[in-house]
C-alpha cells in the first residue's frame, strides 16, 4: 500500500498542491463580502426575535418607532406582503421561518416578529431594541430528554436486519451504553448578510450563502417571481457549514426592497445566529453491541433520540453513522425525534455522523475493553465485504490501510491497553482511536466552458466556496481537463445565473461541480481546432449531469478514515488538553493537497472542539438560551489544538466517473470519539456525555453532584 | 446602539469633574467590558468621559514602600515588568491568565477591577436579572449557574467576578486609592466590593463619581513566592470556574506567612482568611493544605450544578501551596 500524499506528474494540476486563487483579494481585503459590498441608497434592516417561547404577538408599537431619527419602516405581521406558503423545496417542505411576518404566532424564542429599516445601521439596530412588542404568552416545554412521551420514529429513519434481541442474548459481550451530545453550533466567522434591491424589473441579491441557485429558487418561490427574475451570487462565504441556505436575512432584505423600493442589507448580529440559522440537536444515544469473546460482533443498535421545532421536521440522524461499517449478524438503528418549543436544527458539518460517530465508536471502545482485545483489531475481525445493510459492493473502502497507516505513524503498537496506568506530573496521559466514514454522494450541475479568443478559459458554475478552497480545486479540474494550466482558466462561480447546480453540502459539491466541468471541457476540447482562430465571443460548450448522476451504479460509496488522539488529564483540576491528534483518511483522489490537509485539519479541530468545549445552554424558564455568543459558547481556542497531523492513502475507483470523494466533513467524524476514548485510556473513566468538561471529570473521580 | 457624548480628560481632577456625578456618565479606560456592554444595551450611558490620557500610566516600586500601579496602565504592561514578575510573580501570572493579548494591551488596571460580572442572565436583557434591573429576580438559581459563585452569594443574586487580575491583588493585600468630587480617599481592595445581599446592584463601595487612580501594594517578602492558578473550560480565553493567587514562606517545617484567595467563587475575590489563619505557624503538609482548604469551603453554599467547585479549590489549594512549598525548599 503507498501512501502519504502521492505527489502527482507535473503536467497535472490535480494532485498539486495549489494556493487559492482568489488568497491575494482576502489577504488584501479587496475580496468583498455581503455585508461589506457598498450600494448607494442603501437602507439597513434589523430583526427583531421573539422573547417568549410560545404563545402570540398581541401588538407591536411601531409609532414611536417611526419617528425615531432615520427609521423608514417597521415590517411586521400586521403590514408585512404576503408570501407564497404552498410550494414545495428541494428537501421538502420549506423551513416556516422564512414565512416572516405573515402570522401572529411564536412557537419558539427567536422566531422573527418584525423588521426595523433605517437609514444607517445604528439607526436600524437603535429603534429594533426600542421596539415594544406585546405577547400573549402560552407555557412552553424545551426540555430535552430520553424517553420524552412526544418522541417519535419518523418515516424511514429506522432500519434492522436480523433477530436483534436474539442475537443480544446469545452473546458473550454485551456493551449497553447510554451517550449524549449537547446542542451545537455552527458559528461561521462571517455573520449571514445580504443586501437585496430591485433592477430592472429584477430581484438582485448579494448574499453570503452556500447555493445561489437555491437561494435564488426559493426566493422566486417565495415572492411568487419567475426564476429568471431572481439573481442570486455569493461571491466570497467566510464559512457555513451547513447553516447558509435559505434563512431570514435574505427574505427580510428582499421584503423590505419591495416595499421602499431602495436597497437593504440585512446583518444578523452573533447572537441572531443562535436562534435564526439553525444548530445541531441535542442527541441522547443508546448502543447495544453484542459480540463473541473474540470480538466478532453479532448484534449492532443503536436508537439515537434529537429534538426538532413545532413547525418544522429535521431529523438528527445520528444512528444512520454505522450503516456501512461494520459485519454483525443482526443490525437495528432508529432516530427518533420530539417536537420542542425550540427553533429548528438543521444540517451542521457531518449532521448525524458527527454524534453518531462519537456513540458507536465510544461503544466499539468499550467493547473492545471488555473482550480484552486491541480497538484497531476489533475493526479488523469485523470489516464487512460488502454493504452490512444492503449487500451491495463498495465502490472502493481502505479503512483497513487508513487504521494500518495510521497505526504505524501514532506509535500504537507500542500501546500499553492499561488505562489509569501513565503520569507526568500532574497529567495522566492515554491515547484512543475511531473509524470516521462518510457518504460519497453526487447530484446533477450544469456547466458552461468557454474557450476565449485569447487563448483562456471561462468557466462559468453555481458552485459555492464556503473557505474550503473549491474554487481553487475546480480551477485545477478544469486545468487538466481541458489540458491548459491553472493560470489560463478564468473560474466564475456562486451566480444563480449560470444555471442549476447543487449547493456547497453534503460534501458532493467538488465532487459533482468538478464533473460537470469535466464532462463541458471535453465536449469544448473537441471542437477547438489547432491553428484555428476562434470567433471574438469565443466557443462556449454547456453540460448538464443529471442523466450521468442518474445512471450511477448503485454501490456502497463512502470515505473512511482513522482518527488517534492522545490526551493529558488533570483529575485534580479536570482539565484535560490534547497532546496530539493524526488522521488517515481514504478519500478518493485528493485534488489540492494545501487545501484538503485545511479541510481534514479543520474537521479534526471541529471534534476536539465537540470533545471538549461546545455546548449551548437553553435556559428552561425562558426558553432562550444563555450566553448566545463566543464569550459564552466555548469552542477549541488555539491553545487547545495542538499539533494535528492529517494525510491520506491511496483510495482509488477505476469504476467512478469523477474519483473524487469528498473531503468537507469526514475529519469530524470520529474524532471526538478518538479524544474520549484517550480519556479513557489516561483516567479508566469512561465519559458518554460532550463536552467532556472540567466539572464532570472532577464529579467522574470525586463522586459529587452536579454535571 | 444609544448616541453618546464624549469627552477627553487631561488631569485627574477634570476628569471627575467632567463626569460630574452624572449617574448617567461612565469612565472611559480600555472600553474592553464597557463597550462590549453598550453593544448589547446592557449599560446605556449619555456620556463617556475617556480617562486613557490621563497621567496614570506609570509603574513604581521601591524595596520600602513596595509597588505603586497607575490606573491607565495596561494589563500587558502590567504583566511585562520586570519588578512586578520579580517581586509578584503571582500578580503577573494572574494578569497573563486572563483574556487575550488583544484584549490586555487595550484594558487598564482601573477598568479591570471595575468590570461586570460575565453572568449570561446578565448580559441578556431578554432575561431577568437583580443585578441589572433590581427586582427582577435570578434565574441562575433555578437555572444555568455551573460556573456561579459558591461562596458569599444571596438568594438575589450567585454571579461571580470575572477578574483574574483582583484576585492577586487581594492575596497581597492591595490598597485602591480614587479621586472623587471631596478629594483624593483610599479602601482597601478587600473593601471594595460590597456584599452583595439584597442589593446586587450595588458592587462597589466607591464614592459616587469616583475615579480609581492608583492601586498599591505594600513591600511583603513574602509575595515574592506567590503563584496564581487559574482552572478554564479551554486552554485560553476564557474565564476562571475556578482560580487560587497564593503567597507562602516558610521556615523548615512550618508556615511562617501565607496569603491565599480564590477567583470564580464568589461576587468578589475571596481572601481565604480562615484558611490563612489555620495554615500560619502550622506543618507544611498536604494534609495541613487540604485542612485548611475545607475549613475555608466550609462556608460553600453550592447549588445543584456547581458543586464540583468546593472539589476544584480544594485540589488547587493543596496543589499551588504544595508547588510553593517545594519552590520555597530550593
Amino acid at each position: 500500500m503507498t501512501t502519504t500524499t502521492p505527489t502527482a506528474a507535473a503536467s497535472r494540476a490535480v494532485g498539486t498542491a495549489h494556493t487559492r486563487v482568489e488568497g491575494l483579494a482576502k489577504v488584501t481585503g479587496a475580496a468583498r463580502y455581503a455585508g461589506e459590498v457598498p450600494h448607494p441608497e442603501l437602507a439597513h434592516g434589523w430583526l427583531v426575535l421573539a422573547t417568549v417561547a410560545r404563545g402570540r404577538v398581541r401588538s407591536v408599537e411601531e409609532a414611536p418607532v417611526l419617528d425615531m431619527p432615520g427609521v423608514l419602516a417597521v415590517l411586521h405581521h400586521g403590514n408585512a406582503p404576503r408570501l407564497e406558503a404552498g410550494y414545495m423545496g428541494v428537501f421538502g417542505p420549506p423551513d416556516p421561518v422564512l414565512q416572516l411576518f405573515q402570522h401572529d404566532r411564536v412557537p419558539y424564542v427567536g422566531w422573527p416578529v418584525a423588521l426595523v429599516v433605517a437609514e444607517t445601521p445604528e439607526q436600524a439596530r437603535e429603534a429594533a431594541e426600542t421596539l415594544t412588542v406585546r405577547y400573549d404568552a402560552e407555557p412552553h416545554d424545551v426540555a430535552f430528554f430520553a424517553g420524552h412521551s412526544g418522541m417519535y420514529t419518523p418515516e424511514g429513519a429506522e432500519e434492522s436486519r436480523g433477530d436483534l434481541e436474539s442475537e443480544l442474548a446469545s452473546s458473550a459481550v454485551v456493551v449497553d451504553a447510554e451517550y449524549t451530545t449537547p446542542e451545537e453550533h455552527h458559528s461561521s466567522m462571517e455573520p449571514h448578510a445580504a443586501i437585496a434591491r430591485w433592477d430592472g424589473g429584477r430581484l438582485e441579491v448579494v448574499d453570503s450563502n452556500q447555493g445561489s441557485r437555491f437561494v435564488a429558487d426559493e426566493l422566486a418561490k417565495l415572492f411568487s417571481l419567475d426564476a429568471e427574475s431572481v439573481r442570486v451570487r455569493s461571491e466570497h462565504v467566510g464559512g457555513g457549514f451547513g447553516s447558509k441556505g435559505t434563512r431570514p436575512h435574505q427574505v427580510s432584505a428582499a421584503m423590505a426592497a419591495t416595499v421602499l423600493h431602495r436597497p437593504v442589507r440585512v446583518v444578523l448580529t452573533r447572537r441572531q445566529m443562535f436562534a435564526l440559522v439553525g444548530y445541531r440537536s441535542p442527541t441522547v444515544q443508546r448502543v447495544r453491541l453484542g459480540a463473541d469473546h473474540d470480538g466478532r460482533l453479532r448484534a449492532v443498535d443503536h436508537v439515537s433520540e434529537c429534538l426538532t421545532s413545532t413547525v418544522h421536521e429535521f431529523v438528527e440522524r445520528a444512528a444512520d453513522f454505522g450503516h456501512p461499517l461494520y459485519d454483525a449478524n443482526a443490525h437495528h438503528t432508529a432516530s427518533r425525534v420530539v417536537r420542542l418549543d425550540v427553533p429548528t436544527p438543521t444540517w451542521m458539518r457531518a449532521p448525524g455522523e458527527a454524534p453518531g460517530s462519537f456513540a458507536l465508536e465510544s461503544a466499539l471502545d468499550e467493547l473492545a475493553e471488555k473482550c480484552g482485545i486491541d480497538p484497531i483489531e476489533l475493526r479488523v475481525r469485523n470489516e464487512p465485504s460488502v454493504g452490512p445493510l444492503t449487500g451491495l459492493p463498495f465502490s472502493s473502502r481502505n479503512l483497513l490501510a487508513c487504521f494500518e497507516e495510521g497505526a504505524r505513524r501514532f506509535g500504537w503498537a507500542d500501546r500499553d491497553p492499561r488505562p489509569g496506568v501513565r503520569r507526568e506530573g500532574r497529567w495522566l496521559l492515554g491515547t484512543g482511536t475511531a473509524a470516521s466514514a462518510f457518504p460519497t454522494l453526487s447530484a446533477p450541475s450544469t456547466a458552461a466552458v468557454t474557450a476565449e479568443a485569447d487563448g483562456t478559459f471561462t468557466v462559468r458554475i453555481t458552485a459555492a466556496d464556503i473557505g474550503t478552497g473549491s474554487r481553487t480545486a475546480l480551477t485545477q479540474i478544469a486545468a487538466d481537463a481541458l489540458g491548459t494550466t491553472p493560470g489560463r482558466i478564468r473560474m466564475r462561480i456562486a451566480d444563480s445565473d449560470f444555471g442549476a447546480a447543487i449547493m456547497a453540502g453534503g460534501s458532493m459539491g467538488t465532487r459533482s461541480w468538478a464533473w460537470a466541468i469535466t464532462v463541458a471541457a471535453r465536449a469544448l476540447r473537441e471542437r477547438l481546432v489547432p491553428g484555428v482562430a476562434l470567433p471574438p465571443e469565443g466557443i462556449t460548450e454547456r453540460s448538464d449531469t443529471s442523466a450521468a448522476v442518474g445512471a450511477l451504479t448503485e454501490k456502497e460509496r463512502h470515505a473512511f478514515g482513522a482518527q488517534f488522539a492522545e490526551v493529558a488529564v488533570d483529575v485534580g483540576t479536570g482539565e484535560v488538553r490534547v497532546r496530539r491528534m493524526l488522521g488517515i483518511f481514504a478519500a478518493g483522489r485528493i485534488v489540492n493537497p494545501l487545501t484538503a490537509r485545511g479541510q481534514f485539519v479543520g474537521g479534526m479541530t471541529w471534534g476536539l472542539s465537540m470533545a471538549l468545549h461546545e455546548e449551548a445552554t437553553r435556559d428552561q424558564a425562558s426558553g432562550g438560551h444563555v450566553g448566545a455568543d463566543l464569550a459564552g459558547y466555548h469552542f477549541a481556542a488555539h491553545a487547545d489544538v495542538p499539533a494535528i497531523e492529517a494525510d491520506w492513502v491511496d483510495d482509488p475507483d477505476p469504476d467512478d466517473p469523477v474519483g473524487i470523494k469528498g473531503i468537507g466533513e469526514i475529519g469530524v467524524v470520529g474524532a471526538a470519539a478518538a479524544v474520549a476514548n484517550a480519556v479513557w485510556h489516561a483516567t479508566g473513566v469512561r465519559h458518554r456525555n460532550l463536552p467532556i468538561r472540567p466539572d464532570r471529570v472532577l464529579n467522574a473521580v470525586g463522586g459529587a453532584d452536579g454535571a | 446602539m444609544k448616541e453618546f457624548g464624549y469627552d477627553r480628560a487631561h488631569d485627574v481632577q477634570g476628569a471627575v469633574a467632567l463626569l460630574g456625578g452624572d449617574p448617567e456618565a461612565r469612565f472611559l479606560g480600555g472600553g474592553t467590558n464597557l463597550v462590549d456592554l453598550m453593544k448589547a444595551g446592557v449599560e446605556r450611558p449619555t456620556r463617556l468621559v475617556d480617562v486613557r490620557e490621563l497621567p496614570l500610566g506609570r509603574i513604581e516600586f521601591s524595596p520600602e514602600d513596595g509597588l505603586r500601579i497607575g490606573a491607565t496602565v495596561t494589563n500587558s504592561e502590567l504583566a511585562a515588568h520586570p519588578e512586578v514578575r520579580r517581586h509578584y510573580p503571582a500578580l503577573a501570572q494572574a494578569v497573563l491568565a486572563g483574556a487575550s493579548g488583544q484584549l490586555r494591551n487595550m484594558a487598564t488596571v482601573g477598568g479591570n477591577l471595575l468590570q461586570r460580572t460575565r453572568c449570561g442572565y446578565f448580559t441578556d436583557l431578554t432575561k431577568p436579572c437583580n443585578k441589572r434591573t433590581p427586582g427582577s429576580g435570578c434565574p441562575a438559581i433555578e437555572g444555568e449557574h455551573h460556573n456561579h459563585a459558591v461562596l458569599g452569594a444571596s438568594e438575589h443574586c450567585v454571579a461571580t467576578h470575572p477578574s483574574d487580575m483582583a484576585v492577586a491583588l487581594t492575596a497581597l493585600d492591595a490598597v485602591v486609592a480614587y479621586e472623587s468630587a471631596d478629594g483624593p480617599g483610599e479602601l482597601p481592595l478587600s473593601d471594595l466590593y460590597l456584599p452583595v445581599g439584597d442589593t446586587p446592584h450595588l458592587e462597589t463601595a466607591l464614592p459616587a463619581g469616583a475615579l480609581i487612580t492608583a492601586v498599591t501594594l505594600p513591600a511583603a517578602p513574602v509575595a515574592a513566592t506567590s503563584r496564581y492558578r487559574k482552572v478554564r473550560e479551554r486552554a485560553s480565553y476564557a474565564f476562571a470556574i475556578g482560580s487560587v493567587a497564593a503567597a507562602l514562606d516558610v521556615q523548615g517545617d512550618v508556615v511562617r506567612d501565607v496569603r491565599l484567595a480564590f477567583g470564580a467563587v464568589a461576587s468578589r475575590p475571596w481572601r481565604a482568611t480562615t484558611a490563612e489563619r489555620l495554615l500560619t505557624g502550622g506543618p507544611v503538609s498536604a494534609e495541613a493544605f487540604a485542612a485548611a482548604a475545607d475549613a475555608e469551603l466550609a462556608a460553600a453554599r453550592p447549588l445543584p450544578h456547581n458543586g464540583y467547585k468546593v472539589t476544584l479549590m480544594r485540589n488547587l489549594v493543596v496543589a499551588v501551596l504544595t508547588e510553593l512549598a517545594e519552590e520555597a525548599a530550593r
